[in-house]
């Protein structure tokens, strides 16, 4: 039976008492405020320093180049010798061409994996299938780039004669590939988080299981699946190697798919791994292109967090 | 007290007003036998109360009748359940089919995350009612059914989560009104509601019965009392007693009832 101590040991309260740690820890409490908020600041400054740097760049390139010129001329030759031109549009056209290829790709093959895996699946399945999704996630882009170049490209011109090597059309699809676990993973997150009592409120009233997946689940989960979709977006604008490797360096600005294009993340590394001098137009451009890329990626970030407040569906 | 020596029997002559007849019904989860040799009738237009403690097996037996509880994947059953004469475990009876005649309330109040109409359209919707004026007047005539009509009739397409736990029930039993089913089975329907709502809730189950017949599982013995024509004691997977309410609450045959009855367990 536990007994009190003899005297000769002191009790516990005097021990703590006795402690020389109080004071070090009140000190600490005191200090770990601010270091997290010093840590934190670094990312924000960070951030505002990187946005500073693209505006001063970019307005010293304006003062060369006209804005209404950079922003609607369908002409982009800064490399020509004569009167070289900087009109964006042909490398928006490019990205947009990269993105709307992957999107086609990746948004059903996204939405209907999730809907197996979190609707159908056994679990075991699911806990097969869904690492191995996110492994997809992890290649890095330059596998995927080669994997455009030597394995789709090749394999797109046994049925597309007219395809060239370097085309929109394979890093396209290759890019679609790699934003699929994003948007598989992302919207199954949200629709394995709408509540089962759901489910089996829509089972009982005689619904099969596809019009429970696509009539109460989905709609539920819209706010998920929707912002899945515009962040993937967001990665296949701003994504680089794949495009770069597989998708060319001539800027064009038309609807042609089989041609070779160019990118804006595609003309920052061409001219960044280039010899463009410090100082030159064409060095003061890929920071207007730059600029122009952040606008695009920050539009879809703000519209992402839009929808998923305003459809957040409370359950 | 006529009845002293007579058991539920009573009912069983009139065979064309049963709508759920149980026959030998056992049911397993895994190993575990929750079900054992349940054998009753149920009538239509009736309240029938299911009584008993926590794991007696009530809630599994009204998951039963509109085959939920198929949805645990180890369930294994055996007997039949004759729902107006036709056994729901035949192959060819199809699930949705049979939950198109049963409807279902649960537990915790669970709308859908969409609005208060269109929770009461989903049922007609997913079963082919297209037609917007149609579909006007179903929502209008349920949500009168369930007695919320006036309380939400000027935010018809608010999110039905921005109403009240008791609301939210009563939309429930609206959107289960819906598609006018047979039978309603009510699994604690009151369980999570304020006093106020349960009463409302109470309320609507007495008028409901005029056309539906309603079968409600509760831990509330008071309930049982107060809103069921029959009530049903089941205590470890049995049915120890069947009989009218006022003859279980009276003078029960069996002593567990009596026990269970007067708050001696349970």
């Amino acid at each position: 039976m536990a007994q009190k101590q003899v005297s000769d040991q002191p009790s516990v309260q005097e021990l703590i008492a006795k402690s020389s740690s109080k004071k070090q820890k009140q000190l600490i409490e005191k200090m770990i405020p601010y270091i997290l908020l010093l840590i934190a600041s670094i990312s924000v400054l960070t951030t505002i320093g990187i946005v500073a740097t693209l505006i001063v760049e970019t307005i010293i390139f304006f003062k060369e180049i006209p804005v209404f010129e950079f922003l609607f001329g369908t002409e982009w030759y800064p490399f020509a010798n004569k009167e070289p031109a900087f009109g964006i549009l042909p490398l928006i056209a490019g990205t947009l061409k990269v993105t709307v290829i992957a999107v086609i790709v990746a948004v059903p093959f996204g939405i209907g994996s999730a809907i197996f895996l979190s609707e159908y699946a056994s679990e075991t399945t699911r806990r097969i299938i869904k690492p191995i999704l996110e492994v997809l996630a992890g290649i890095p882009t330059i596998v995927y780039g080669f994997f455009a170049l030597t394995f789709v490209t090749p394999l797109l011109q046994q049925f597309i004669p007219d395809l060239k090597i370097f085309n929109a059309l394979s890093p396209g699809i290759v890019v679609g590939i790699m934003i699929l676990p994003m948007i598989a993973s992302l919207s199954e997150d949200a629709m394995s988080s709408v509540p089962n009592s759901i489910r089996e409120g829509a089972l009982a009233m005689g619904s099969t299981k596809l019009e429970v997946a696509l009539k109460v689940v989905v709609p539920a989960a819209l706010s998920g699946i929707i912002a899945s979709v515009v962040l993937a977006i967001s990665r296949a604008i701003g994504e680089t190697m794949i495009v770069s490797l597989a998708g060319g360096s001539t800027p064009k600005f038309d609807w042609d798919v089989t041609g070779s294009i160019q990118t804006m993340t595609a003309y920052i590394v061409q001219v960044s791994s280039g010899d463009a001098g410090y100082g030159t137009t064409i060095y003061y451009s890929i920071y207007s292109v730059g600029f122009t890329l952040f606008l695009f990626t920050l539009v879809m970030n703000l519209i992402a967090h839009a929808i998923s407040k305003k459809y957040r569906e409370e359950y | 007290m006529v009845q002293s020596l007579e058991n539920g029997s009573n009912t069983r002559n009139d065979t064309s007003s049963i709508v759920y007849n149980t026959q030998q019904l056992n049911l397993w989860y895994g190993n575990h036998h929750a079900l054992k040799d349940i054998n009753l009738q149920i009538k239509e237009n009736e309240v029938t109360a299911i009584i008993g403690p926590s794991g007696c097996g009530k809630s599994t037996y009204i998951k039963t009748l509109n085959r939920m509880v198929e949805l645990v994947p180890t369930v294994k059953t055996s007997g039949k359940i004759l729902y107006r004469d036709r056994n729901i475990f035949d192959n060819d009876y199809g699930v949705e089919e049979l939950r198109t005649k049963v409807g279902m309330v649960f537990q915790k109040p669970n709308p859908f995350p969409k609005s208060i109409y269109d929770n009461i359209a989903y049922g007609p919707r997913i079963h082919g009612i297209k037609n917007k004026k149609i579909l006007d007047q179903i929502v209008e005539k349920s949500l009168r059914g369930a007695a919320i009509w006036d309380e939400v009739k000027d935010r018809l397409h608010t999110n039905a989560y921005s109403l009240s736990g008791g609301q939210q029930q009563r939309i429930c039993i609206a959107r289960c009104l819906a598609i006018e089913p047979d039978v309603i089975l009510m699994d604690e329907p009151t369980s999570a509601l304020d006093p106020i709502s349960t009463l409302k809730v109470e309320e609507l189950i007495q008028e409901l019965k005029q056309d539906y017949s309603i079968i409600i599982v509760t831990h509330n013995m008071q309930q049982a009392a107060r809103i069921s024509d029959k009530t049903a004691f089941f205590l470890n997977g049995e049915v120890v007693e069947f009989d009218n309410t006022d003859v279980i609450f009276s003078t029960p045959e069996d002593k567990r009832t009596e026990d269970y009855i007067s708050g001696r367990f349970g």
